[in-house]
């Protein structure tokens, strides 16, 4: 089993460290690589787009054609995971800070994203949250977006208060906070086991 | 939810946001048209100034944190988080900066220093800090005051990369030295680090012609004793030996001009880049904030690095350290 991390910019090296440990906990073989070319996530069984600025990653994996492996991937039907940044690339749609800055979005995840819903970087926290098949879980929300509106097939997995953070749609989980920062490696265990 | 359970400015939430910074270019700009520039070439966020180190440099004079009209109109401009400086020690201009809700505040040596002993003590604040560093000393210290973000200092606003490269190696190969450093070595290079706090405490002592032992029990730097120090700086140095770098993201800084310069400090282990002067200073600073991103990108790849370098026009002039008035790295140690 291969899973790849987008690693063109942001905590790259948090979820590769985050999905190794999970591997050992759930004692499967499998490797996890970062990549910052074309060529890794065709040829792997999942793929994470980690935190870090949406605009600048999404540049990125457009102009050196990752985003077309990330959709083709998707076609397959293989697990795709997408924290914070990565969230608002999986989007549909986004808000006006998306457009503004013209963002490309790769469009599977059928939600509307806000970033920076819950403001600056002072606003940035830390809180527990009840995560549907999990429970309680300790989740750190950085600059984080949220999901404003989901569409039918979209299974809402979490909340804060009354906002949508955590949800999936078939195999696409995507997150507004960030599991990889915490030693708690649940989240990244039920991506794995969404690996056929 | 309970509101006591949502917890800010935590050192999880700090650190947290300095590493959503990784393998990216950090740009200094001086007005909102210059913030739209960055973000759309694809930095990761911009340090908002009055003026660029270079300038700062030609003007001489004290240099203070930038009017935070400046900063807001910037802040405005931009999707992307905006940091901007305040000068070493100085408690009010961070409290301002932190109340306009600046995403991260850089105590810099860039601008004229206001304290001549301490640092801002940055577990104060809820706003995350990054702070220059020259050595695994000055790295450690700033991260025990609680900086979420480490930069070398390099030599600002001279476009000459050496100053950056040195300290890139210097903290390389210390990090090197402390992991194979036994719990005796590390007791004793804490106390060596943790000496620099007790210069206001000297200072007063030599003038009092008083013993410096009869200062044991009192607190040195805010409310902390030396020995307390020492604790603490040896709970760095074990994170240091554990993992084998520094706790916290590491940035490149100071004299970065050129896609290959950035490209050079990544290969050299840095996290990401700050360009300071070298884009807005440079004769296409469109070119050079694209071709710079990508070439920290693409660090390991020289054919990205040679085919970016292409026809990018003049960069920034450059200025030879040794010929230089005023060393910024010399401040704040």
């Amino acid at each position: 089993m291969r899973i790849a991390v987008v690693g063109v910019q942001g905590d790259v090296e948090e979820h590769v460290l985050a999905l190794k440990k999970a591997l050992k906990n759930l004692k499967i073989d499998g490797e996890v690589v970062a990549t910052r070319r074309k060529g890794v996530v065709e040829k792997s069984n999942a793929v994470v787009i980690p935190g870090g600025e949406s605009t600048t990653i999404s540049r990125l994996i457009w102009r050196d054609g990752i985003a077309e492996e990330i959709l083709s991937l998707h076609e397959e039907g293989k697990p795709i995971m997408g924290t914070c940044a990565g969230l608002i690339i999986l989007a549909k749609r986004g808000d006006e800070q998306v457009e503004k800055t013209r963002t490309k979005l790769l469009g599977i995840l059928d939600v509307k994203v806000k970033r920076n819903a819950f403001g600056r970087q002072r606003e940035s926290f830390e809180a527990e949250i009840d995560f549907k098949g999990i429970g309680k879980y300790k989740a750190v929300f950085i600059r984080a977006p949220i999901v404003e509106e989901v569409g039918e097939n979209v299974d809402v997995l979490a909340k804060f208060e009354d906002k949508i953070v955590a949800v999936q749609q078939k195999n696409v989980l995507g997150l507004a906070f960030h599991p990889e920062l915490t030693e708690d490696t649940r989240i990244h265990e039920y991506f794995i086991k969404m690996i056929e | 939810m309970d509101i006591e359970k949502l917890r800010f400015g935590t050192e999880l939430v700090k650190r947290g946001f300095a590493k959503m910074q990784k393998g990216g270019v950090i740009m200094d700009v001086t007005t909102p048209e210059q913030a739209a520039i960055a973000e759309d070439a694809g930095a990761v966020a911009v340090m908002a100034l009055h003026k660029v180190p270079a300038d700062i440099r030609a003007s001489g004079g004290v240099a203070r944190m930038a009017d935070p009209k400046i900063i807001e109109e910037i802040m405005d401009a931009v999707t992307i988080p905006v940091m901007a400086k305040v000068r070493i020690g100085h408690y009010a201009e961070a409290r301002a900066l932190e109340a306009i809700g600046v995403d991260m505040i850089d105590e810099s040596e860039v601008l004229t220093p206001a304290d001549v002993f301490f640092h801002i003590d940055k577990r104060k604040f809820t706003v995350p800090f990054v702070c220059g560093a020259r050595s695994l000393g000055e790295a450690v210290r700033r991260i025990w005051e609680g900086a979420a973000m480490i930069r070398t200092k390099g030599e600002a606003g001279t476009g000459n990369v050496v100053e950056a490269v040195k300290h890139m190696r210097i903290m390389n190969y210390s990090i090197q030295l402390v992991s194979k450093m036994d719990e005796e070595e590390l007791r004793v290079l804490a106390e060596n680090y943790a000496r620099a706090y007790l210069r206001l405490t000297n200072t007063v002592c030599e003038e009092m012609k008083l013993p410096e032992v009869c200062t044991r029990n009192e607190p040195v730097y805010e409310e902390y004793t030396f020995e307390e120090i020492v604790e603490g700086i040896y709970e760095v140095l074990k994170e240091v030996k554990g993992l084998k770098r520094l706790p916290v993201v590491n940035f490149a800084a100071g004299g970065i001009a050129t896609p290959a310069d950035a490209a050079f400090m990544m290969q050299l282990g840095a996290d990401g880049v700050f360009v300071g002067s070298g884009i807005f200073k440079s004769s296409n600073p469109e070119a050079y904030a694209r071709a710079i991103v990508e070439a920290v990108q693409h660090y390991d790849e020289p054919e990205v690095v040679a085919e970016v370098s292409k026809n990018l026009g003049e960069p920034m002039k450059g200025l030879d350290v040794s010929q230089l008035e005023v060393q910024m790295q010399e401040r704040g140690v």
